[in-house]
């Protein structure tokens, strides 16, 4: 096994009393697609926020375990958390750019961040995010108009741009396409495939032949537990537990 | 016709007359207002100041005041207020100390004005020494003010989506960047609007003023903040309450209620207008 971009060991949390995540052990490998399945509420969207510790943001959150990001633990006490976000980029469910124009939307994480000496370094990490999240063909001309202008699948690419402007390790998609149309859907999916040549690429989604077209690895949760993970192939042909085959089969989802 | 078409026809009647009666208030009121003050507008009535014991002459002291006096209350309440609300969405922490704040500003927006006039007086006339001049009407105003800024600034930040602040933090931001570059621009439409009805209310009080700021005559326009000052809405109380040649006053007293009146339309006009061209722009 080359070396594991994010691992958990042991990771429980919970809201309040409730316990969403389960003793999670899990290992992403670098600049690999690892897709996350389950029925709603399993908790793989928590999980995912756990690896950019954007669960911080609820109220009553606790947290057992341990998280590493490369070699680093990060929750340790003391560690910064804006500099953990920038190195794990995040996409959501919903498009959501900013109410800015497209170039400010980009240019965001990296001014945030102090990550640029000048003007013409922003530009050039602009265009090349744009680039490469396919949308620099289709906005080169009207870089500076608002961003909501844009399409949804746009939009999103944008987000995906938007991440990758920081140039993290880690990009996390919480169902990035279930809000789009199939084109749209396809072409992100495709951006995968491609993008994971230089990042590690851990996806949540409802639709299992959407793991099954982009991932090498997929967790499939349920109930709060990691019941299986795997290679995709090995998991989508002889899935080891019975709720994983019947989970893929669609007997329930 | 079916019953429950009748029903419906009787119901859109009565709430469109409703409606009218509304409207005819606000219409009869105008005209009141106008036939009663209307003679007396001119330019020089809004260019000079009172001459020969309050029977002639203008109110240009008493509309310089209520404009230093309303803008130096949002001078002070507006970025205090934006602060506060800031604070109660973004940090609020303890929970202890949100739930007296809360209680606080909501007894604040629930006193009667004419308590933060004494209060005004208590505190900035006597206790700090500031006599009655400017600066203790616009603080006193400031105060009057502030619950209602606090919590239409909190309105408005709650109006931006919660997608953008997680967006903006996900991207690496800490908190106070992404307040200042993203919920707070976009907020700032909705809270100006808010200020801007506030301004209006502001402009028109009376109660607080009257043992704070305001005088019946000043000779000429206010030269510091320490000086008291003539306004708008005292002027009228004033005209109306004092003086010795009421026949002569009250027109002017009028007047002076339609030169008001004017200016809250016309702040109230800015609001619509900056709220409808934004609305307009707006994409999310």
């Amino acid at each position: 096994m080359v070396n594991p971009q994010i691992q958990a060991f042991g990771l429980n949390l919970w809201f309040g009393k409730n316990q969403v995540l389960n003793d999670i052990d899990l290992s992403v490998h670098t600049n690999k697609v690892t897709a996350m399945i389950g029925p709603s509420g399993c908790g793989k969207s928590t999980l995912l926020r756990c690896f950019n510790r954007m669960n911080d943001l609820i109220p009553e959150t606790r947290i057992t375990g341990k998280v590493t990001l490369g070699d680093r633990d990060i929750y340790a006490p003391g560690t910064d958390v804006t500099g953990i976000r920038s190195q794990v980029g995040m996409v959501f469910q919903k498009p959501n750019p900013f109410p800015k124009s497209i170039f400010n939307n980009v240019a965001y994480g990296l001014q945030v961040q102090d990550a640029v000496k000048n003007r013409s370094e922003l530009a050039d990490r602009v265009e090349a995010s744009l680039q490469a999240a396919w949308l620099w063909d289709e906005v080169k001309n009207r870089l500076h108009s608002s961003a909501m202008s844009l399409s949804g699948g746009q939009q999103q690419r944008l987000c995906m741009a938007r991440a990758l402007a920081t140039s993290p390790l880690v990009l996390l998609l919480d169902e990035p396409t279930s809000a789009l149309d199939p084109q749209s859907t396809a072409k992100i999916e495709e951006l995968c495939l491609e993008l994971k040549n230089s990042v590690t690429i851990l996806i949540v989604t409802h639709n299992v032949a959407q793991a099954g077209r982009i991932s090498e690895y997929t967790a499939f949760m349920y109930l709060g537990e990691l019941v299986e993970f795997g290679t995709t192939e090995k998991m989508f042909t002889v899935p080891a537990d019975k709720r994983t085959e019947a989970y893929l089969t669609g007997v329930f989802g | 016709m079916k019953p429950r078409q009748t029903l419906n026809l009787a119901a859109t009647l009565l709430l469109g007359s409703l409606l009218l009666v509304t409207a005819l208030f606000l219409l009869l009121f105008l005209i009141r207002m106008f036939s009663l003050g209307g003679s007396v507008l001119s330019w020089e009535f809004l260019t000079t100041g009172p001459r020969n014991a309050m029977t002639q002459g203008g109110i240009l002291p008493a509309l310089v005041g209520t404009l230093l006096l309303t803008a130096l209350a949002m001078l002070v309440a507006l970025p205090l207020g934006v602060l506060t609300a800031v604070w109660l969405t973004n940090y609020g922490r303890p929970a202890w100390l949100v739930r007296l704040l809360r209680i606080a500003i909501n007894t604040l927006a629930g006193t009667p004005s004419i308590i933060f006039g004494l209060f005004g007086m208590a505190l900035f006339v006597n206790f700090l020494g500031w006599e009655v001049s400017l600066l203790s009407g616009g603080m006193t105003l400031a105060i009057l003010a502030l619950p209602v800024i606090v919590n239409n600034t909190e309105e408005a930040i709650r109006t931006v989506p919660p997608e953008f602040r997680d967006a903006s933090l996900a991207l690496g931001a800490t908190t106070r960047q992404t307040i200042t570059r993203v919920i707070l621009p976009t907020a700032l439409p909705n809270i100006l609007t808010g200020a801007i009805i506030s301004v209006g209310r502001v402009a028109g009080e009376t109660a607080p003023i009257m043992f704070t700021a305001t005088t019946f005559f000043a000779k000429g326009l206010p030269s510091g903040l320490r000086d008291d000052v003539m306004a708008l809405p005292y002027h009228i109380y004033a005209l109306m309450t004092e003086g010795t040649h009421p026949a002569a006053q009250v027109p002017i007293a009028y007047g002076t209620a339609l030169v008001l009146l004017l200016m809250v339309l016309v702040i109230s006009s800015v609001a619509i207008f900056v709220r409808y061209s934004i609305r307009r722009k707006r994409q999310w």
